[in-house]
């Protein structure tokens, strides 16, 4: 597993913080996503092993969590909220302009590589609906019009300033 | 027969029927004692609950008391105490009995929750029935048909999972079946100890699998097929191969150790198409081993010994016996019993050492014993030739003794009740220089070179009886009639005795019994007929002192004075 | 009547100009102060002030706080666990996240007293996945305590101690079930466990009695501690006590986050004043008051019956503006005050797209352990997406009804309720549009009316 010495540093010291070693499955799943991008089946066993459980222990968490994923994805993750007030404001075609902007379709890499575009469920800002996360910053009031400039700041490598929250 | 009236039972009302049980027991087992049937599917008595089926959920209520001075509530329309009947019903597997408690199972609530379990579990069920092998023996198929509605109001489509998936060597799953109940799941973790099987994806989308590159491959694998309630897990030996409501079933015991499983043979028009464990608490809970299943190929295996010979040509058994006469007639005899004879073959196998004049041997097999249903004795029945004197010590792997005799000259003929004197140590030479008198099922090098050779019978073709580690005696019976050519082993060693010029004996298990009893002090009370099915415990003590080689496993547990003869 | 103003207890520096989530902003806006005493009084004592304060869970449940800390086994000898429950996922509620984003530390001093109170030596705070910054903000938060004294192996140089650990879920609303996240805590598939007999406060995380409490519910235990139970009990209205955080989302005017003392504001009051009635040119049609597991609310509908106020039994008639904003009013007229959580559905929304969009999220969120939940809530989602997609049968809408019947009540945790109950109401409510949604579906969408499906 060739994971970074700071990632190593981290889950050397998250692992103390349970009494029962199982506990910092998800810790060190988000630690190696982190790291590679995504969750290998060698990460599966290399963190099974750490943590001394068996594979099958490890691969039900990986496949159970959404936001664990065994693929790599496109450069930036949007995830676009779909549950019922973010919905009721436009959610789905926030969604679908974000798909036309990068002719992707759900959960692909698109094209250019630059973008994967997921649905998620409720966000927690429904206030401020139709809300989006692109990695880890979260926009709010993504309409059709605030989709297509967020993409083309995308394309154009431009930082993209987050919504404060 | 009447209950004591010991101080831990508790008395629960189950449908208006009153019954006291220990406590600790939950709810489908005390129902169970009054005749109700209360559904389950995720439920197993020998596995950890987890009320995840929701078929088993009840209506469960508590005699109501006064909140403040605790005195009973009564109820005028009836003059007995009310019942505060719970609103929301509850799971019987997970509700331990309590004084007091009320369980309703057939009230509307009742019903309708089975009712929409059933449809629950249907809707995503494939309609597999015709080509899978659980039917007949399927709990879907009998509680839709006891508690079910009976028709079906889903239109959408289907979830479609992984079919026909080779989960291991003996071990077929269909994901599309599954329940989701984790009984698989939780007999690998917690009985097998092989934490392999898990569920992966969530909701209605869970799907039971090995972790991709490993397999179910422990000899404990096809528990998951019998524990499974449906036909998500089957046996690749059994696939296809019968509908289980042709098949008869014969109570028998697993052979390859001394512990004694208890087992289902299953067969039809005399063959054996299944092993499968039968329930014995104080044994082998409701497991057996993989390796036990297949012992049943034995039974048609090319190499069976069918033909009687006697100096190399094919012979009858009346001929063989008169040669065997005029052989012990010239004395010079040893016997070689077996670990892995019965009871009653032992005892017979004794009177022949007897009235031949003739030192016996036994041969041992010792291997790793695996801590739960394979012993580190691998003769099933040492134990039956310790309690009937066919032997008075532990045997040797090897015949070495038994050699020495022979290359001596002391020995001149040689018994054989089944067992290959070449594998137990004996030369090609020595075997030369003897007579060798061969009973058994399998040719070997010995029955290669016996000058008279006289086929016998597998376990599954006869009844008989064989004393596990426990030193508990338990009954296995013939499940398929003996193979043509093979002639029953009472019938024979009965011959052999009479032909080494001893008493008439009886040839089969009833008439031989009662000289059994007269003959073994350990086994004076019993008889064939009266063992239980659930074997009876001899009293160890003679033996006590010798040093066994089993190890501590499932209901098995040495005496601190063989833990210290082990060693 | 004309809506109160709001009390901003919890929310007092949330969105305020200038105040940073940093220890330095928060000990000079008075940090800290309350639990340097709470620290100096005996545990029983602060334990005996949430229960007179009568606050209630502020996750969803509603639940006596008081009472779930003296159900907790403190007999058994095994280590006390608190777990703040900061999994915010329920469909309309967005308060939790402010205050981790914008005031860690007063969540961090609630967790703090309530340790004390409780003899706890170590706590996890379980955040959602998706609140990635929010973890970050309160390590750095905890550490900064820690720096100070006020976490750690030594608080304030009492010889207590609490470890104080961020643990981040990965995107499961069912891990905010208390024992949902208790096995997630433990790395295990968040599977509830059946009560009886794995109750938290006995068999809770790892076995050990265990206290899961809601961010916010800890924060108002800071509040009571700061000013007593007696004082707190007498915010709000008697059984409903302290201010509660209300999240309006939806096709409102001004959807956002409003604190209000529990039970004085309608509902009424609350969407019409505060957050300006409905968008121009539409008029509200549905609301569902707290969390999309509650049951929903027909505009124009009438509720009657009699209630206890003070000693007597009084009579009410009210229309859903009429309704006080509490969990027993709400609960009494046939819905629930849950977390919060007020989405508001003009008459531009179909509610069978509405549901089916409620379906979807349930069915997705399932985590399948038992039958009828894991079945029935798929085989909704499914009849509900094929009557928007597919073909609507006029028998659709009480196939529904007759399928979320044969889940509730009969699962091991209460999301059987929260996937039944909006499919239940939505059909009991609104059974005519599920009759007629063929017919309707024929009218071609207006412009401005998204998709909800």
């Amino acid at each position: 597993m060739n994971l970074q010495a700071d990632t190593l540093r981290k889950i050397d010291e998250v692992i103390t913080h349970y009494p029962v070693k199982r506990s910092a499955a998800l810790p060190l799943l988000h630690y190696v996503q982190e790291d590679q991008g995504y969750i290998s089946s060698e990460a599966i066993e290399w963190i099974a092993a750490r943590l001394e459980v068996q594979p099958v222990n490890v691969y039900e968490l990986v496949t159970f969590y959404p936001m664990f994923r065994q693929k790599p994805i496109g450069r930036r993750h949007i995830k676009v909220c779909r549950t019922l007030s973010c919905a009721i404001m436009g959610g789905y075609r926030t969604c679908s302009e974000f798909q036309r902007q990068f002719s992707t379709g759900l959960g692909e890499v698109s094209p250019d590589g630059e973008v994967t575009v997921d649905f998620v469920e409720c966000l927690a800002s429904c206030g401020t609906a139709p809300v989006v996360m692109i990695d880890d910053e979260l926009y709010e009031k993504v309409d059709v019009a605030k989709a297509r400039a967020l993409s083309e700041k995308i394309k154009a490598g431009a930082p993209i300033a987050a919504g404060k929250t | 027969m009447i209950q004591p009236a010991a101080t831990d039972l508790i008395t629960v009302n189950i449908d208006g029927k009153e019954i006291a049980v220990p406590k600790g027991t939950n709810v489908i087992e005390a129902a169970r004692r009054v005749d109700v049937d209360v559904p389950f599917y995720c439920y197993h008595p020998k596995l950890a609950i987890v009320g995840n089926c929701r078929m088993c959920l009840v209506e469960m209520g508590m005699p109501a008391v006064d909140p403040a001075t605790k005195a009973p509530v009564m109820d005028p329309a009836t003059g007995r105490q009310r019942i505060n009947w719970s609103p929301r019903p509850t799971i019987a597997c997970a509700t331990n009995v309590s004084p007091g408690l009320h369980i309703r199972t057939t009230t509307p609530m009742v019903k309708e929750c089975r009712e929409g379990v059933m449809e629950f579990l249907l809707i995503n069920h494939p309609l597999d029935c015709p080509i899978c092998d659980q039917a007949g023996e399927c709990k879907l198929q009998e509680q839709s048909t006891g508690y079910g509605r009976g028709y079906s109001r889903f239109i959408e489509q289907k979830n479609v999972k992984p079919k026909r998936t080779l989960l291991g060597p003996r071990v077929m799953l269909d994901d599309e079946r599954c329940i989701l109940c984790s009984r698989c799941v939780r007999f690998s973790k917690d009985i097998a100890k092989d934490d392999v099987l898990g569920f992966t994806d969530r909701g209605s989308y869970t799907t039971l699998t090995c972790y991709p590159g490993r397999r179910l491959e422990n000899n404990y694998s096809l528990n998951t097929v019998d524990i499974c309630p449906v036909g998500a897990l089957t046996s690749t030996d059994f696939r296809f191969k019968m509908r289980v409501w042709f098949l008869k079933q014969t109570n028998s015991i697993d052979t390859e150790s001394s512990a004694g499983a208890n087992t289902v043979v299953w067969s039809r028009e005399g063959a054996i198409y299944r092993i499968t464990p039968r329930q014995h608490d104080g044994v082998n809970d409701t497991w057996m081993a993989d390796s036990g299943r297949v012992l049943y190929k034995q039974v048609r295996d090319p190499g069976r010994l069918v033909s009687v010979r006697v100096a190399g040509a094919e012979s009858a058994v009346e001929f063989a016996l008169r040669a065997a006469s005029e052989l012990f007639a010239k004395g010079g005899v040893a016997v070689v019993g077996s670990g892995r004879s019965s009871v009653e073959e032992q005892f017979l196998t004794r009177r022949l050492a007897d009235a031949a004049k003739a030192g016996t041997w036994l041969v041992s097999r010792v291997g790793m014993g695996d801590g739960l249903l394979i012993s580190a004795d691998r003769n099933p029945n040492v134990r039956g030739a310790l309690v009937t004197g066919l032997i008075a010590a532990l045997p040797s792997p090897t015949l070495d003794s038994l050699g020495a005799e022979i290359d001596s000259g002391a020995v001149r003929t040689v018994v054989s009740v089944g067992e290959d004197l070449e594998a137990a140590g004996l030369t090609a030479a020595q075997l030369a220089r003897v007579a060798v008198i061969y009973l058994g099922t399998h040719a070997d090098a010995t029955s290669a070179a016996a000058r008279i050779v006289i086929p016998t019978l597998t376990v599954f073709e006869k009844h008989g009886t064989l004393v596990n580690q426990q030193f508990r005696i338990q009954r296995f019976f013939k499940a398929v009639p003996g193979i043509v050519g093979a002639t029953d082993d009472l019938t024979v060693l009965a011959g052999l005795v009479a032909a080494a010029g001893g008493r008439s004996m009886g040839t089969d298990v009833g008439t031989l019994w009662p000289a059994i009893a007269a003959g073994v002090p350990a086994l004076a009370t019993m008889d064939f007929g009266n063992i239980p099915d659930s074997g009876l415990l001899i009293d160890g003590a003679p033996w006590a002192g010798l040093p066994f080689a089993e190890g501590p496993a499932l209901h098995f547990k040495p005496t601190a004075q063989q833990e210290a003869a082990r060693g | 009547m004309p809506a109160p103003e709001q009390h901003r207890l919890i929310f007092k520096h949330i969105g305020a100009d200038g105040y940073t989530n940093d220890l330095a902003c928060y000990q000079r806006n008075g940090g800290y102060e309350v639990l340097k005493k709470a620290v100096l009084r005996k545990p029983e004592d602060l334990m005996d002030e949430v229960k007179k304060s009568g606050l209630r869970g502020r996750g969803g449940a509603g639940f006596s706080c008081g009472v779930k800390w003296s159900l907790v086994d403190r007999k058994s000898g095994k280590p006390i666990y608190l777990v703040v429950n900061a999994d915010e996922s329920e469909p309309g509620t967005f308060k939790d996240r402010y205050i981790i984003y914008q005031d860690p530390h007063q969540l961090i001093e609630g967790i703090m007293i309530s340790c004390f109170a409780n003899r706890v030596e170590r706590a996890f705070i379980y955040i959602r996945g998706e609140f990635p910054d929010g973890a970050r903000i309160l390590e750095r938060a905890i550490a900064e305590a820690r720096a100070a004294g006020f976490a750690g192996p030594n608080v304030l140089g009492t010889g207590y101690g609490c470890e104080v650990y961020v643990h981040r879920g990965a995107g499961a609303y069912i891990c905010g079930e208390e024992t949902g996240l208790i096995e997630s805590l433990e790395g295990k598939r968040p599977y509830p466990r059946i009560k009886p007999p794995y109750f938290p406060a006995v068999l809770g995380l790892y076995m050990c009695p265990t206290i899961v409490n809601n961010v916010e519910t800890l924060c108002h235990v800071k509040h009571i501690a700061d000013m007593g139970g007696e004082a707190y009990s007498r915010i709000g209205t008697p059984g409903n006590t302290g201010t509660r955080i209300l999240c309006v989302s939806g096709h409102v005017r001004r959807p956002g986050y409003y604190e209000f003392e529990v039970g004085r504001v309608t509902l009424g009051q609350l969407l019409n004043e505060v957050c300006g009635g409905p968008l121009p040119g539409r008029t509200f049609k549905a609301v569902i008051p707290g969390g999309s597991s509650a049951k929903v609310l027909r505009f124009g509908e009438r509720y009657k019956g009699k209630r206890k106020v003070g000693a007597e039994m009084v009579e009410y008639d009210w229309g859903v503006e009429d309704i006080p904003m509490d969990f027993d009013s709400l609960a009494m007229i046939g819905s629930m005050g849950g977390s919060g959580g007020v989405i508001v559905m003009d008459d531009s929304v179909s509610m069978v797209e509405a549901l089916g969009n409620i379906n979807a999220f349930y069915s997705h969120e399932s985590c399948g352990q038992c039958t009828p939940c894991r079945e029935g809530s798929l085989w909704m989602k499914k009849i509900t997406a094929r009557m928007v997609r597919g073909e609507a049968r006029p028998e659709d809408g009480a196939l529904l009804k007759s399928v979320a019947d044969q889940i509730a009540g009969r699962t091991i945790c209460a999301f059987g309720e929260a996937c039944a109950w909006p499919t239940q109401s939505f059909i009991a409510k609104f059974g005519e549009e599920f009759k007629g949604y063929a017919q309707a579906r024929r009218t071609p969408r207006p412009d401005g009316v998204p998709e909800l499906v």
